[in-house]
């Protein structure tokens, strides 16, 4: 393999991997305060590319327009999603909530076949972001630059509200003891609602950058890259959204690996994310940065 | 409050379901009437669904057309095999089991209707297939036939349009591994090809990928590594699609070659400007005027549907139903049996997309179309003729 070659690989396993990653992050929040596997995530990131493309194509708006509209409503659905399906069900068994849960997915999933259908739906970019960067023979899209940037600001800018602000502090302490919160005088609704909120807006920005790279829609397409979002946040530590961001980079280049190690692999890429989540549920079930006992925001 | 609003999510959830079922079996149910029976078996959803949907076109268009046999009503019962293997085994289960029809037809992808032969043998229901070009489909299967050709005619007719059109000597492959029909293609591809160049290595790379992959930039570097002078991708449109895009992105500039499932306007869409140039092979073009049959079809296409182009998987489902409808004439009955002989000796049919005539397998023997994608359009380049045993 060539030097070429190889930087080709690696820009190709960092564009997806920071993807993985800006997605995992949405995951983990979720469950580090709610201990919610939200499988409705992956269907949520889908809801998000559809309403930018439906305010692209029929209500004419422009791109930046359509993205923050996106972003907006797809916080709004995350919100009405953790009212409506997660709320009735806090103080049952978490079972029932995680059951919920592949409840929502699916209902979401096929309520977007009946209204939006089952053809796929070509994303419409503009010009701006289908330049391409060639430098030498290696070859890198706009798109590819910009999100590893919006990745690492979604992780300093989350980093910082949990670390740093009164939400934050009251997110942590709702992730410890729901009870001993609410005795606290903090409002527990509020800092859920916030945390659906903010994982669903970070799923829409995850969905948009998604749909620029792969410009292609359709209503299942939540699905596999869903699971792959849950596996980068296992294989950091679930509710750890550094870790997120780790297990992102760590699968979108181990699959570009397997792949550019060996084309015979490449039908394997998926069975290799999930032989990664096994070993390190076995290994380290943590997850590489997850710690037992630690605050898991 | 909290219990009402639980109430009204699992009322949604099981309205969402009884939507979808509804939307999947059309036409609705008139008890008193005679009727016969024909199966619509067709991906209405998930990967497959635009390559079903416009074969549905067509059986609609020629249900509308000729509406009645043998002086009853002909009833379509549509269901969606949701292409996925395991769906359409039992979606053929409740075409036979459950709706009884007297035929079936479909489906678009051979995995689909390879999942379901077993089902129509057993239950000796006879199976016209539209636009399955896997071998397999019809092999060892008394009851399945198909109004299109078939694979290893296909692969060779794009592997000697690699060689003597596009004159390359080393091609890649990508190919849908999870996938029958893509998997046979470049099987059959890579044959012909290796005797034309009579080199065994003439395939310098092959990759794979499964069906929904988003992501083929490692597969495409490598091809760029590889010194393939042309890539042949035969698999679902919605990855081809995705493929033409991401080689641009990267830089490759190679001619893009691939099969029948390339037709669908969704390629144009997605691809935009990088699915200049590519290449494939179809059944049917709408300038080549075939037969009388492809007149009658393409007059009531414009009427239906003004302004569009027919796709060619429209045509096979047109054709898969006058075949359908010409042979219960021929049989006299709506009994399966009688249906399957008047099938199995069809011969000389007049078809919108060109003359059938089931050989032993129940394969249609008949000429293949070279097209392009030019200025955003698919636009015919040359026929091939069957190659006579």
């Amino acid at each position: 393999m060539s030097f070429q070659t190889f930087l080709q690989h690696l820009v190709n396993g960092i564009s997806l991997g920071s993807l993985y990653a800006l997605l995992a992050i949405g995951y983990t929040m979720v469950y580090g305060i709610l201990r919610l596997i939200n499988f409705a995530h992956g269907d949520i990131f889908m809801l998000a590319t559809y309403i930018a493309f439906y305010s692209i194509t029929t209500f004419l708006l422009p791109w930046w327009a359509a993205f923050l509209i996106a972003i907006i409503l797809t916080a709004l659905l995350g919100i009405l999603l953790e009212r409506a399906a997660y709320r009735p069900l806090r103080n049952s068994p978490r079972i029932s909530i995680m059951i919920s849960a592949i409840g929502a997915s699916f209902l979401i999933e096929n309520l977007a076949i009946v209204f939006f259908g089952g053809r796929p739906k070509a994303f419409p970019i503009a010009p701006i972001f289908s330049k391409i960067v060639r430098i030498g023979d290696v070859s890198i899209s706009i798109v590819t630059i910009i999100i590893p940037i919006i990745t690492v600001i979604a992780l300093v800018i989350l980093n910082f509200i949990v670390n740093k602000t009164k939400t934050g502090m009251a997110m942590r302490a709702v992730s410890k003891d729901y009870d001993a919160a609410k005795l606290m005088g903090i409002n527990i609704n509020h800092i859920i609602s916030f945390t659906f909120g903010t994982g669903s807006a970070l799923a829409a920005i995850g969905g948009i950058m998604w749909a620029l790279k792969y410009p292609q829609l359709i209503p299942l397409m939540g699905v596999m890259p869903g699971l792959k979002f849950f596996i980068a946040a296992v294989i950091g530590g679930i509710g750890n959204i550094k870790g997120a961001v780790l297990g992102g980079f760590i699968l979108g280049l181990g699959e570009i690996a397997i792949v550019a190690s060996s084309p015979a692999l490449s039908g394997y890429r998926d069975a290799f994310a999930f032989i990664l989540l096994i070993i390190i549920l076995l290994v380290k079930p943590t997850g590489l940065l997850g710690q037992n006992s630690a605050e898991k925001v | 409050m909290k219990r009402k609003l639980s109430l009204l999510l699992a009322l949604v959830m099981v309205l969402s379901i009884i939507a979808v079922g509804c939307s999947q079996q059309a036409p609705a149910e008139q008890p008193k009437e005679e009727v016969i029976k024909i199966g619509v078996f067709e991906p209405l959803t998930g990967a497959n669904a635009a390559g079903g949907e416009l074969e549905l076109e067509g059986i609609k268009l020629a249900n509308k057309l000729f509406p009645t046999v043998l002086g009853k009503k002909v009833e379509l019962v549509v269901l969606d095999n949701k292409s996925d293997k395991v769906e359409a085994a039992n979606a053929a289960t409740r075409l036979v089991d459950q709706d009884k029809v007297s035929v079936v037809l479909g489906s678009w992808g051979s995995g689909l209707s390879i999942a379901a032969g077993a089902v129509f043998k057993e239950a000796g229901i006879p199976a016209i297939g539209t636009s399955a070009t896997n071998p397999l489909v019809t092999l060892n299967n008394d009851y399945y036939f198909r109004v299109s050709f078939i694979d290893p005619f296909q692969g060779n007719v794009m592997a000697n349009y690699a060689f003597n059109e596009v004159k390359v000597k080393k091609v890649a492959f990508i190919i849908e591994k999870s996938n029958d029909y893509s998997v046979g293609l470049a099987k059959f591809f890579n044959d012909a090809f290796v005797e034309l160049t009579g080199d065994q290595n003439a395939v310098v790379y092959t990759g794979y990928y499964n069906t929904g992959d988003q992501d083929f930039t490692a597969q495409l570097t490598g091809i760029k590594a590889s010194g393939a002078e042309a890539i042949f991708a035969p698999g679902n449109f919605t990855e081809s699609a995705l493929i033409m895009k991401q080689a641009k992105e990267l830089g490759i500039n190679l001619p893009m070659l691939g099969g029948d499932t390339w037709e669908t306007p969704e390629v144009i869409d997605i691809a935009g400007a990088a699915a200049e140039g590519a290449v494939f092979s179809t059944f049917f073009d709408s300038n080549a005027k075939l037969t009388p049959v492809t007149t009658e079809f393409l007059d009531a296409y414009a009427k239906e549907y003004s302004g569009k182009e027919p796709a060619a998987v429209t045509a096979l489902g047109y054709d898969a139903y006058i075949l359908a409808l010409n042979a219960i004439e021929r049989a006299g009955s709506a009994d399966p049996k009688a249906i399957r002989d008047a099938v199995a000796v069809t011969k000389d049919f007049p078809g919108a997309a060109g003359v059938v005539s089931l050989d032993e397998n129940g394969d249609a023997v008949k000429s293949a179309v070279i097209k392009t994608i030019k200025d955003g359009k698919f636009t015919y380049l040359t026929t091939v003729e069957p190659i006579k045993k």
